[in-house]
């Protein structure tokens, strides 16, 4: 499963997620909980999937299935033909070809950036220790952190952070990069810069990019397609297609067609989350 | 002459931004802060009144029963002395050994409890089934009082020396295995997921996330189980010792000799906190990482 050779050649044919009728019904204390219902999703090579929905709804749900670190119920999820986890084998096996980045972050604070950045390659033995190091550095200059490889996380800004998790990421040609709300915590114009970062990267690998938002500019902004979810169990509302042009940079924020992209999906996202906040009312009551 | 003194002033006159010094520049600029701050001053001041009200106690007003009690004169004078009154001072062999004898065990035992702890604790924090092998038994052993292991331990070990290297071994090792174990639950799940993701094999995630992670309470651990090493090494050396502070302070005070007692506590303060001082070195050489993350924060 793992990739053997770095091949950037072939990156753009790899990369199809299919999630064919998952169901996850946690199970705590007894009390049997729905997360996901009979969902089910098309995901292209190299397509920015945007997934937004109301908090807790299950959209992290579908990527801990993805990444191996939570099982399913039922249904199947396939990335390039090869069956990640079904009725045989609800846990995903965990592995670098889907990475994830997560809502926190999860640079390794004892691990200098370029540190970071090669561990993925040196645990998995795809380059000598000296050439991981050595390519580390070379991807955190290309992504703009040159001057900070050998600082620690917590010497750097939040957004520095970022980058170089996905650097960290990305170094290791993986098919899909899962994102959890990467840049929830920051201000608008961090934001701002990371967007136009990872739409620079992305344009340079064209991985798949399967990322959970809340901000539905954001979602716009960054996406391909874009699919609204319903409140638990999660299930797809509707799946907007963004026919923006790409390269896309901050100019395309004030064009018409991001403007009504954005009420659209506004349209859609508050109905759920109005039935999500009546549900939370009853739950209480 | 006159250019080189041309070039010196013309340097001198350039606004080239100070550079970090390092090494003993980075060691003079800090301590020219910490002469600036109020800290060294409000150190000494307290370290001042103390004595003052130690004095006041013993020897100004020798308060009923304070008057039995050596006070800061008598105490350096006979501290200091080439012949001290009460038989121990700066230069008396004696005194050396009783210090080195103590510090060595210590040693021993610190070490022995860090390697075994250490080990032990990594492995119950991060193995949900060694955990429940071993978590019952430990948890009854530990709040057992050192004090109470005495007669155990020299019915188990012959000699002194053993019982003594024994219990301070034991308290110590429960310090530091209780704090490892806490430091890898303490491991934010994510980077376990991270690594996971990022192709690591059980090892890799044992040597890059386990030990790391739980180091900063790994050190915690060290410093609260030196200073329990200490507190059980003296508790043992006074009740099976043939050297020692702890068998300093108590003989002299069976023999009545009150000043070499208060010269044995004081000894021990400092060489505890001398020790406490090593790990504490040591942990922050260790974890460069955590040090910057605290001082971003201004800590």
């Amino acid at each position: 499963m793992r990739p053997d050779v770095f091949s950037p050649g072939a990156v753009a044919a790899k990369g199809a997620i299919s999630i064919r009728n998952v169901t996850k019904i946690y199970d705590p204390d007894g009390a049997q909980v729905m997360a996901v219902d009979n969902c089910s999703m098309d995901i292209a090579p190299g397509e920015v999937c945007m997934i937004v929905g109301p908090s807790g709804c299950g959209k992290t749900t579908l990527l801990n299935a993805i990444a191996g670190f939570h099982s399913i119920t039922e249904g199947e999820i396939i990335l390039d033909g090869v069956q990640l986890c079904g009725p045989r084998q609800p846990l995903a096996t965990q592995s670098a070809d889907r990475i994830v980045v997560f809502q926190n972050g999860a640079l390794f604070p004892w691990k200098t950036l370029a540190e970071n950045v090669a561990y993925g390659p040196m645990v998995q033995r795809r380059w000598p220790k000296a050439e991981c190091m050595e390519r580390a550095r070379t991807a955190l200059k290309e992504a703009g952190l040159g001057a900070v490889v050998d600082k620690y996380p917590g010497e750097v800004s939040s957004g520095m952070a970022r980058r170089a998790e996905i650097v960290r990421a990305l170094i290791n040609d993986p098919k899909v990069l899962l994102l959890d709300e990467p840049y929830r915590a920051m201000d608008a114009l961090t934001k701002q810069i990371m967007h136009e970062a990872l739409l620079e990267m992305y344009d340079r690998t064209k991985v798949t990019i399967y990322f959970i938002t809340h901000d539905l500019e954001e979602a716009i902004f960054l996406g391909d397609k874009v699919y609204v979810m319903t409140t638990r169990p999660c299930r797809v509302k509707k799946v907007i297609d963004v026919n923006l042009p790409r390269p896309r940079d901050y100019t395309t924020l004030t064009t018409e067609a991001f403007r009504l992209l954005v009420k659209e999906a506004d349209e859609a996202v508050h109905e759920e989350a109005l039935k999500a906040f009546k549900a939370g009312e009853r739950e209480m009551a | 002459m006159s250019a080189i003194a041309h070039d010196v002033h013309a340097g001198g006159h350039s606004p080239a931004p100070r550079r970090q010094p390092t090494g003993f520049g980075m060691l003079l600029y800090r301590m020219k802060k910490g002469l600036g701050s109020s800290t060294p001053y409000l150190m000494m001041l307290g370290v001042a009144f103390w004595i003052f009200a130690y004095w006041l106690l013993c020897e100004g007003l020798s308060l009923p029963r304070f008057e039995k009690i050596p006070g800061p004169v008598t105490l350096l004078s006979d501290w200091l002395s080439a012949t001290p009154q009460q038989g121990t001072s700066i230069y008396t062999p004696d005194y050396y050994q009783h210090i080195w004898v103590s510090c060595r065990r210590i040693v021993i035992a610190f070490l022995l409890a860090t390697a075994l702890g250490v080990p032990l604790g990594l492995l119950m924090g991060w193995s949900r089934k060694v955990k429940d092998f071993t978590f019952p038994l430990f948890e009854t052993l530990r709040p057992i009082p050192i004090m109470a292991w005495v007669p155990l331990a020299i019915l188990m070990f012959a000699g002194y020396e053993t019982p003594v290297i024994f219990l301070a071994t034991l308290a110590s090792f429960f310090a530091t295995t209780l704090n490892t174990m806490l430091g890898v639950q303490s491991i934010d799940e994510s980077y376990f997921r991270a690594a996971g993701c990022l192709g690591s094999r059980k090892r890799d995630v044992f040597w890059n996330v386990v030990v790391p992670g739980a180091m900063p309470y790994i050190f915690t651990g060290l410093q609260i189980s030196i200073g329990v090493a200490w507190f059980s090494l003296v508790a043992a050396e006074m009740v099976s010792g043939d050297y020692g502070l702890g068998y300093l302070i108590l003989s002299s005070y069976v023999n009545s000799v009150t000043v070499p007692m208060v010269i044995g506590m004081l000894t021990l303060g400092f060489v505890g906190w001398f020790s406490s001082a090593i790990v504490r070195f040591v942990g922050n050489r260790l974890m460069q990482w955590h040090v910057k993350a605290l001082a971003m924060q201004g800590r």
